[in-house]
């Protein structure tokens, strides 16, 4: 474990520098690939009108790999993260043009958990077109 | 249909070992557009204090879920999975995933309940090396949304 960000140095309120991660159909095409989900709500507009979405949306895991990478870019280690955790709480839609959509997301320490283990938790917050797309966003890090 | 409380604490036997490998690991940072050198060079992962190159946070969740299709496709327990969607997601590591792991990942149900008609059901993933150390547990919270009234 080699975080390069020193607990000493972190304080409550901390912000960690904010990210934008740009989703496009084929971001989606790529990420159902590697993932394996293959569900056809992330590719499909036809399919997921008929199941009442508005359009094609985000795989809820793509978007909550994107958002901890606040946290991994910050850390330096990314096995600083111990605990992760979100909830989905709205869809990032994609729809099929060249701009696709924007996942917006910041992220501060919120606690100094335990000076012994030098962990903090971070908050995170993910938004897109104005939304939240996830909630209780929450990750523990384990700094130097 | 409220799914049945007596499946709480059931528990479905391991999966085979998934094999961890570098290049997998290269195409899902890929996917989500992650240059992290940890995940893809593993020198830059041994710099790091890790034995190779270590996997995103999240990549695990393609083991689990799997797993976790014994859960949701139990005719018993008898889920409409074409009325889920995925309300939470947590994990908590012991150590990173890296490449060379064979991981085994074992479902347990750990909260079934109803909510305003619909079904909530979370399943708890334990997931351990060939050595049969921990690597992390993972949690994941299911919603069957209630059938629209016939």
């Amino acid at each position: 474990m080699a975080a390069q960000v020193s607990y000493d140095e972190v304080e409550t309120g901390t912000e960690l520098p904010a990210r934008s991660f740009p989703v496009t159909r084929e971001t989606l095409v790529r990420y159902a690939g590697a993932s394996g989900d293959f569900n056809p709500i992330h590719w499909n507009e036809r399919f997921a009108k008929q199941v009442g979405l508005p359009d094609v949306i985000a795989h809820g895991m793509f978007t909550m790999a994107e958002a901890i990478r606040v946290v991994t870019d910050w850390a330096g280690d990314p096995a600083a993260v111990v605990e992760y955790g979100v909830r989905f709480t709205k869809p990032v839609v994609v729809p099929d043009d060249d701009q696709g959509a924007v996942i917006e997301v910041s992220a501060k320490v919120a606690a100094k958990l335990d000076d012994q283990a030098r962990t903090v938790r971070v908050d995170l917050v993910a938004t897109c077109a104005g939304q939240k797309v996830l909630g209780m966003s929450r990750a523990v890090v384990r700094l130097a | 249909m409220a799914l049945d409380q007596s499946f709480v604490g059931r528990t479905y036997p391991a999966t085979e070992p998934y094999e961890v490998g570098r290049e997998k690991i290269r195409e899902f940072a890929e996917a989500i557009g992650d240059t992290n050198p940890a995940y893809t060079d593993p020198e830059a992962a041994r710099a790091l204090g890790h034995p190779d190159v270590i996997a995103p946070p999240t990549f695990v969740f393609a083991i689990t879920y799997r797993a976790a299709g014994q859960v949701v496709t139990d005719p018993q327990l008898g889920l409409d999975f074409s009325r889920v969607v995925h309300g939470d997601q947590q994990f908590a590591y012991t150590r990173p995933v890296r490449a060379g792991d064979r991981l085994s990942a074992t479902s347990t149900i750990e909260v079934i309940k109803s909510l305003a008609g619909n079904d909530v059901l979370t399943i708890r993933g334990e997931v351990h090396d060939q050595h049969g150390e921990h690597v992390v547990t993972t949690h994941m919270k299911l919603v069957a949304r209630a059938a629209e009234e016939a």
